[in-house]
């Protein structure tokens, strides 16, 4: 296992090196003159001097390369253009909301949703199936931001029970994180547990018509244990791999949300780089992404060889 | 006999069982009575679509809910009435006074749980044992049914275990609690002849010592003549007739039973035929596949599937390649036709060098030889139309389409089909008219060689019978060459002229198929003969083969 561990980090360093070499291009191939764009149209000409000796461009670009990964792995991703803050110290402060909301909204969804395809499978057909499936249908096709302000109009604003907006860390006491996370992970939880719902139930069908299943009926035992032991376990491999690819999504997509709950998370974030093109900031943002996704994978992966012995590598 | 006297452990009376929830739908099951006394194995014998497994599944409180429902009669286990019981007095009966092996040992284990875990989960339900208690009870099951090194198998997951130990496990998941009544589904269908005599002796042995009344559901006369104490044979939903085993297989009182121990066929070959001095059309010299596992980092690993295989085919003959699960002859069979490509070695097809040619260059050849393939029910395309399935081949070779289409029918016609099935789709014909189509399919290219890669395996004996005696007129007709994969030696006694016995990848033994398989002069093929089961017993004419040998003297 820890064998397998090592090989498959090891196996992602390339992956991200490739990723480096994209980020690290983007700016030198774009058409025109790397510090023109980095300085934006009002530029004196001493201020583009100043970006390319800072950057290096009189460099070749290999030594260019070089130098930008050096840095990159001292944690230097360069200065914002628009702040002037270090691209670093600007998403540091962004992760933690991003992850929090992330983390919060998925295990809301899985402890919803995995109960709901587990029935809604057991009871194949049925009204209660049906059910499940016209929720489903429903959390698929309620846009987020609708779903966002009538959670704000009824829970903060008639009945007064939480915040309207805003964030604040964990570090400030649990009780004013967790009233300011409640809504926006009910409102972005709905899409993932009609998800992950449907996933289940698709998986947990699939697994019902086994043999197996009909072994372990045959045993006499009773049909949580058929439902939990026999037929979820083996059911769990689609299962995990939407909830990991969800959570992926979660941490960098959920920009609609951050809006309308007024969160400073890396979503808007990245949505305000693009539009200032702040280069810096959006360089470090495609690279964040990438291993979030490297990493969640890597996970998706271990995962598997866990739920699955017959799954090795 | 005395056990008759006593009450029957498990009693059927008068059994309907019809589809959907409401009565009134069509009859599955009609009306059959059977019983089952303490020691005594009956063998419920029937073609597919009989209704045996669907028994079983009553017996047990196993049908799928809502498609199929009991709708009249009685199953009394040990007295006590099946069909009203409750949803958790059928689970307290389930393992405790009845248990049920199944036909798939390969997925009947849940492949995430380790082997030992699933038994104890009986164990759990059904008593109150401590752990230690549990595990000790469990280890000495596995004894009983002479798994080795007990303590490594209990914690074992059922992928590192062989079929045979994976059915051994089976068995005593399903006799860890001493039911009264055992319920073996096809137990040794998928498993090979070896495996299949240990597992028969193995529930023979425990029957005695536990004495369990067995209720054993089989389509394999060989099998039945091997362990049942009486028979009973289903046919469409209803018992034809029952008897004990020596009554049933010597004076069948119905037409049914008489035609189908008449399809059984002899595990004695057929007369040979002249020694054939027609070219050959096939030689395969010295074939070798090798399979190499890559690994991501460190040394891979091979895996020789096929070993320097060495054989020759005339025109109008039959040679039968025979052996186990995994002794490579179907990788022989596809390398000969170049759906995979041969390691090493060469394959010529009348007298042309194959094995190494191009794709582009073999496409000629390709219509010299054909291959019918094991499950009617797969190797057809659903969506397409029989006609357009067998007139594919020939206009890919350039014939116009009207042609290939008459063609099409007059070989439905010569497969013993109706020429105007070339209009209708694989799903509406039965498993063996779809292997006529397939061979309709395969003859459309007048090949020289049709490969038969166990194609009448999956087959009801009496379908099976058909379509062998299908291939041996067409074999007189057209002089066609017949290369056969079989794992069953009766079938293969019947078709083949010569056969090549492979084990592990190697030829054993090859020869004429009279020699080989009366007078077998390596030991693997003896142990391959000997395990056939109901070798003693000749079906066809109703009598065991001593006393046939013994009248033609």
């Amino acid at each position: 296992m820890l064998g397998y561990l090592i090989r498959r980090v090891l196996a992602a360093v390339p992956v991200m090196g490739v990723v480096a070499l994209f980020v690290f291009l983007l700016l030198r191939l774009t058409p025109g003159d790397p510090a023109a764009i980095l300085a934006g149209d009002n530029a004196t000409p001493e201020r583009l001097e100043r970006i390319r000796t800072s950057l290096g461009l009189n460099e070749p670009l290999i030594v260019q390369f070089i130098t930008w990964v050096n840095k990159l792995l001292h944690g230097d991703l360069g200065t914002s253009l628009i702040s002037n803050l270090p691209v670093m110290k600007m998403i540091g402060q962004r992760v933690e909301p991003s992850i929090s909301i992330a983390l919060s909204t998925i295990i809301l969804a899985v402890i919803v949703a995995v109960p709901l395809g587990v029935i809604a499978a057991w009871k194949h057909g049925t009204w209660i199936d049906r059910f499940v499936m016209g929720l489903s249908v429903l959390g698929f096709s309620v846009p987020v931001f609708v779903v966002g302000y009538v959670l704000i109009e009824v829970f903060a604003i008639d009945l007064r029970w939480v915040p309207v907006q805003g964030f604040k860390s964990i570090s400030a006491g649990f009780g004013a994180f967790f009233e300011r996370i409640i809504l926006p992970t009910c409102a972005l939880s709905f899409i993932y547990i009609a998800l992950i719902a449907r996933m289940t139930r698709a998986a947990m069908l699939d697994v019902l018509g086994e043999d197996y299943v009909r072994t372990a009926r045959a045993k006499g035992i009773n049909e949580v244990a058929v439902m939990m032991r026999h037929a979820l376990r083996n059911a769990a491999v689609p299962v995990i791999t939407v909830i990991g690819t969800g959570f992926a999504l979660l941490i960098s997509g959920v920009v609609v949300t951050e809006s309308v709950f007024n969160i400073p998370g890396i979503g808007r974030l990245t949505v305000d780089a693009v539009l200032a093109r702040d280069y810096p900031v959006i360089q470090a943002m495609i690279l964040l992404t990438s291993l979030i996704y490297v990493v969640v994978n890597l996970l998706i992966d271990v995962a598997y060889t866990l739920l699955d012995p017959r799954i090795r590598y | 006999m005395a056990d008759q006297m006593t009450n029957p452990v498990l009693d059927i009376n008068n059994l309907v069982v019809a589809v959907g929830k409401k009565p009134g739908g069509p009859k599955i099951i009609d009306g059959i009575s059977i019983q089952v006394h303490e020691r005594e194995t009956l063998c419920l014998v029937g073609e597919s679509g009989s209704g045996k497994s669907v028994t079983s599944l009553t017996t047990m409180g196993l049908l799928p809910k809502g498609t199929l429902m009991p709708s009249g009669g009685s199953v009394k286990l040990v007295g006590e009435e099946i069909l009203t019981a409750t949803d958790r007095r059928l689970r307290q009966l389930r393992a405790t006074k009845m248990a049920m092996i199944f036909q798939e040992p390969m997925t009947a284990l849940n492949p995430v749980v380790p082997v030992g875990r699933q038994i104890d989960e009986v164990l759990r339900a059904h008593t109150d044992l401590d752990a230690k208690a549990r595990k000790k009870r469990i280890l000495d099951m596995m004894e009983q049914v002479h798994l080795p090194q007990v303590e490594r198998i209990f914690a074992s997951y059922p992928h590192r275990l062989s079929g045979g130990q994976r059915q051994r496990i089976m068995i005593a998941m399903a006799l860890v609690l001493e039911p009264k009544l055992l319920i073996a589904d096809e137990p040794t269908t998928a498993l090979d002849v070896t495996t299949q005599k240990q597992i028969l002796s193995l529930i023979r042995e425990l029957q005695r010592d536990h004495g369990t009344a067995v209720l054993f559901i089989t389509h394999d006369m060989g099998v039945v003549a091997e362990i049942a104490d009486r028979v009973a044979v289903m046919r469409q939903g209803r018992l034809v007739e029952t008897g004990p085993l020596e009554a049933v297989l010597r004076n069948p009182t119905m037409e049914y039973t008489r035609n189908l121990l008449a399809s059984v066929p002899s595990l004695v070959p057929r007369p040979p035929r002249e020694e054939s001095r027609e070219p050959v059309v096939l030689e395969a010299n010295e074939l070798s596949k090798v399979y190499k596992e890559r690994a991501f980092f460190g040394k891979g690993r091979e895996v020789v599937a096929a070993d320097k295989v060495t054989l020759t085919l005339r025109k109008g003959r039959t040679l039968g390649i025979v052996g186990e699960s995994g002794s490579g002859k179907s990788t022989v069979a596809r390398c000969i036709v170049r759906l995979i490509d041969p390691t090493s070695g060469g394959v010529r097809l009348a007298g042309r060098e194959i094995s190494d040619i191009s794709r582009r260059l073999l496409q000629p050849h390709r219509q010299k030889i054909q291959i019918v393939f094991q499950d009617p029910y797969r190797s057809l395309n659903p969506r397409v139309s029989v006609g357009e399935s067998i007139a594919e081949g020939p206009i890919n070779y350039g014939v116009p389409h009207a042609n290939a289409m008459k063609r099409a029918r007059e070989l439905l016609e010569l497969v013993g089909l109706p020429a105007d099935a070339v209009s209708r789709y694989p799903h509406q014909f039965s498993g063996g008219q779809r292997q006529r189509i397939a061979i309709a399919r395969a003859l459309a290219l007048d090949p020289d060689v049709l490969v038969a890669d166990e194609a009448v395996s999956a087959l009801d004996v009496s379908v099976q019978a058909q379509v062998l005696d299908l291939l041996d007129e067409i074999q007189q007709r057209l002089g066609i060459a017949i290369l056969f994969i079989t794992h069953d030696l009766r079938v293969a006694a019947q078709i083949c002229d010569e056969v090549v016995v492979m084990q592990h990848g190697r030829v054993v033994e090859q020869g004429p198929a009279g020699e080989v398989l009366t007078h077998p002069q390596q030991a693997y093929t003896k142990a391959l003969l000997d395990a056939a089961p109901g070798r003693h017993w000749d079906f066809a004419n109703f009598r065991p083969v001593s006393e046939g040998v013994a009248a033609t003297m």
